[in-house]
């Protein structure tokens, strides 16, 4: 079943179009991350789906009901804000509770929903103080704490680690992904950080402009990405793109030739658009996934720059500048020309004119 | 390394240049500061002399002090202080805080209608009290006119009601100065973040309870620094005073700037004027040393985290 349906959903402030007929169907348990760069109309889709902003044109359905004249409230939902909206003057119980006081729940369930959720958050020594008095990441539970509380259908994050220092986010992130795993109620949550969209999701909506560019699951979405925007926005670094020719099966770029995808062959002679992994490229003694010897290139590099874990080259392929990911311990030259081993099953193919994948 | 270097460092002409901005700032602050405090310790000492018409020395101690205590004037000025100031900055407060509310739905013509509510405040006292007097006088003001309109037994004559007349003032200081308490209060109710109305949508509640539980609690600095300064501009009125009531009907709306003006320029008493100017200043500082007191308190709170 569904829980959320998106269709052909539109959004104008006054001129300017910021959603431009989204569509997503969204089933029920998933983890949907809506990622994309700032200003391309996250905040905006999630607030119509809870009912803070109301939709120029298009449907939404929440657990099969259709919601466009529905308030917040009664939507069955519960949102995370990117800045907690802690009520600053009230205690974490009453933040907690204060949804529930609202809807007359009586006392005794109250007392018992807070427990249950400040139990599986750990926040119990925390009820008692106010927000002022809580560090960034008690904050971002007890706002989890806030929606949990409501079990509801679906929940609505918006940018909820953003304010956290790095260290603390990464281990948010796989608190809330926990979390997720077990309660297992669906999840729309909205990030610009394509790290966060892929460690999160079962799904991932890449927004750009107000258009989803693409629907799918993250593996999909890094190795297959739809078009060009998608895959230079995914992935750190993200993916090599270099103007080629498809020549009698082959991807030519420059004096390199690397055997083409079958579906290639209709573009033969033509300019296309390859997309390589900077993974894809790396020292010439590394065998990729089935062990057969890989394609050898040379390269001259440019610069390179170690991280520690890998060291990320800076190469020129057909007088464009590509990365590469080769183990710390390969020496390489600045200015010298370097052989590489590529892995070409992972290549993507592009139309330079509608940049859309093609093989 | 000496002292002078860091400036021998900078090029020639780097303080010269900003010599203006030094003597536009600094020469009419420690001027006007000079005076401030020169003239209330020279009143202080005053306090202390036999000063008449013109200031003796000598000291007579607590003399003049319980000489103004003693009399009705003061009693009454203080008293009124007591009320007016209670009532004005109650009022003036409740009423910036409405409009404030109102003028934060959205509205259209916000611009026009902030400017209007705050356009009092760039009238002088004296004007305002001159006008008030006007409006307020039950020959020629809103009693009048009410009257012509055909209600002819409507009365408004507490201009010259003695228990009433205290009220004038309240009226006139709150209208005088509720733009500015809603100024104040509009600014705090547009720092509310955003997302916390949201949340409190998402909670399911109205919009009464949004004010009331959610926004209205984080007004209460606010509310204080208000309070506070409209409190301190209740115990030295004395101009709007002087120009709608001139301190009657008889002394009814006397206030202790009146009773120091009095003394000191009326009766010719140096001495009683500055005593009753000391206690004025005494009053100013129970309400002021609190506050200092509790701002510091916050800002320790607040730099511990
Ligand atoms: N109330 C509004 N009136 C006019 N334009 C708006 C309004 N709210 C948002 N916009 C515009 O809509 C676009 C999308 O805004 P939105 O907040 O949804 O972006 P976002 O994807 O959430 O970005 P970010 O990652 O920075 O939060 C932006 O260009 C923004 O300027
Ligand atoms: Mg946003």
């Amino acid at each position: 079943m569904s829980a959320l349906v998106i269709r052909d959903l539109h959004k104008r402030f006054g001129t300017t179009e910021v959603l431009k007929g989204i569509n997503l169907d969204i089933d029920s348990g998933d983890f949907t991350v809506l990622v994309g760069p700032s200003g391309c109309g996250k905040s905006t889709l999630l607030n119509i789906i809870a009912g803070l902003e109301t939709a120029s044109s298009g449907d939404i359905e929440i657990g099969g009901r259709l919601v466009n004249a529905i308030p917040p409230k009664d939507r069955d939902i519960a949102m995370v804000f990117q800045t907690y909206a802690l009520y600053p003057s009230m205690t974490v119980r009453q933040n907690i509770t204060f949804g529930m006081e609202c809807r007359n729940v009586p006392k005794a369930a109250q007392n018992q929903a807070v427990e249950r959720v400040a139990k599986l958050l750990q926040i119990e020594p925390l009820l008692a103080r106010k927000p002022a008095q809580l560090s960034g990441g008690q904050r971002q539970r007890v706002a989890m704490g806030r929606a949990l509380v409501r079990d509801p259908k679906l929940f609505l994050f918006d940018e909820p680690l953003s304010n956290l220092d790095a260290k603390l986010r990464v281990e948010m992130r796989m608190e809330i992904k926990q979390l997720h795993a077990r309660i297992g109620t669906s999840i729309v949550y909205v990030t610009h950080d394509q790290i966060e969209a892929m460690t999160m999701a079962t799904r991932i909506a890449v927004m750009h402009q107000g258009e989803v560019q693409q629907f799918a699951d993250p593996d999909t979405v890094y190795n297959r990405p739809a078009n060009l925007f998608v895959a230079r926005f995914m992935g750190a670094p993200p993916m090599n793109t270099v103007m080629a020719r498809i020549d009698a099966g082959a991807v030519v770029v420059g004096d390199i030739r690397l055997p083409a995808p079958e579906a290639a062959a209709a573009w033969q002679g033509r300019e296309v658009v390859l997309g390589i992994r900077p993974e894809c490229i790396a020292e010439p003694t590394r065998l990729f996934g089935d062990g057969s010897a890989p394609i050898v290139i040379t390269a001259p590099v440019e610069m390179t720059e170690p991280t520690g874990a890998e060291t990320i080259v800076v190469m020129r392929l057909g007088g464009e500048k590509v990365l590469g990911r080769v183990a710390p311990d390969t020496r390489l030259a600045n200015g010298a020309t370097a052989r590489f081993a590529v892995d070409t099953r992972k290549l993507c193919l592009f139309d330079p004119q509608t940049e859309r994948l093609i093989a | 390394m000496s002292p002078a270097a860091p400036a021998a460092a900078r090029p020639p002409f780097a303080s010269l240049k900003r010599l203006p901005e030094f003597l536009v700032i600094w020469v009419p602050l420690l001027i006007s500061a000079g005076h401030v405090v020169t003239f209330a310790l020279w009143t202080t000492w005053m306090s202390f002399t036999p000063s008449t018409l013109v200031p003796a020395d000598g000291f007579v101690g607590l003399r003049n002090y319980n000489a103004v205590l003693a009399t009705r004037n003061w009693k009454i000025a203080f008293d009124n202080l007591l009320l007016f100031g209670s009532g004005f900055v109650v009022l003036s407060l409740s009423a910036g805080l409405i409009l404030a509310i109102l003028l934060d739905q959205r509205i259209r013509g916000e611009n026009v209608l902030r400017s209007i509510f705050l356009y009092p405040l760039a009238v002088s006292f004296v004007v305002t009290g001159t006008v008030w007097s006007w409006l307020l006088n039950p020959g020629i003001g809103i009693q009048k006119l009410v009257n012509d309109l055909g209600w002819t037994s409507f009365r408004f004559d507490w201009l010259i009601d003695r228990d009433m007349a205290i009220w004038t003032i309240v009226i006139t200081a709150v209208w005088q100065s509720c733009g500015f308490a809603m100024a104040l209060f509009l600014a705090g109710l547009r720092s509310v973040d955003g997302d916390l109305v949201k949340a409190a949508q998402i909670d399911g509640t109205g919009p009464v309870r949004i004010y009331r539980r959610v926004i209205l609690p984080t007004l209460w600095p606010i509310t204080i620094t208000v309070a506070v300064i409209q409190l301190q501009f209740a115990i030295t009125t004395f101009d709007l005073v002087r120009a709608l009531t001139g301190g009657g009907p008889g002394i009814a709306t006397q206030l202790p700037a009146l009773v120091v003006y009095d003394f000191m320029f009326q009766r010719g008493n140096l001495g009683r004027g500055a005593a009753a100017a000391v206690l004025m200043l005494l009053v100013l500082l129970a309400v002021l040393l609190p506050h200092w007191t509790w701002r510091a308190i916050q800002n320790r709170r607040a730099a511990r985290g």
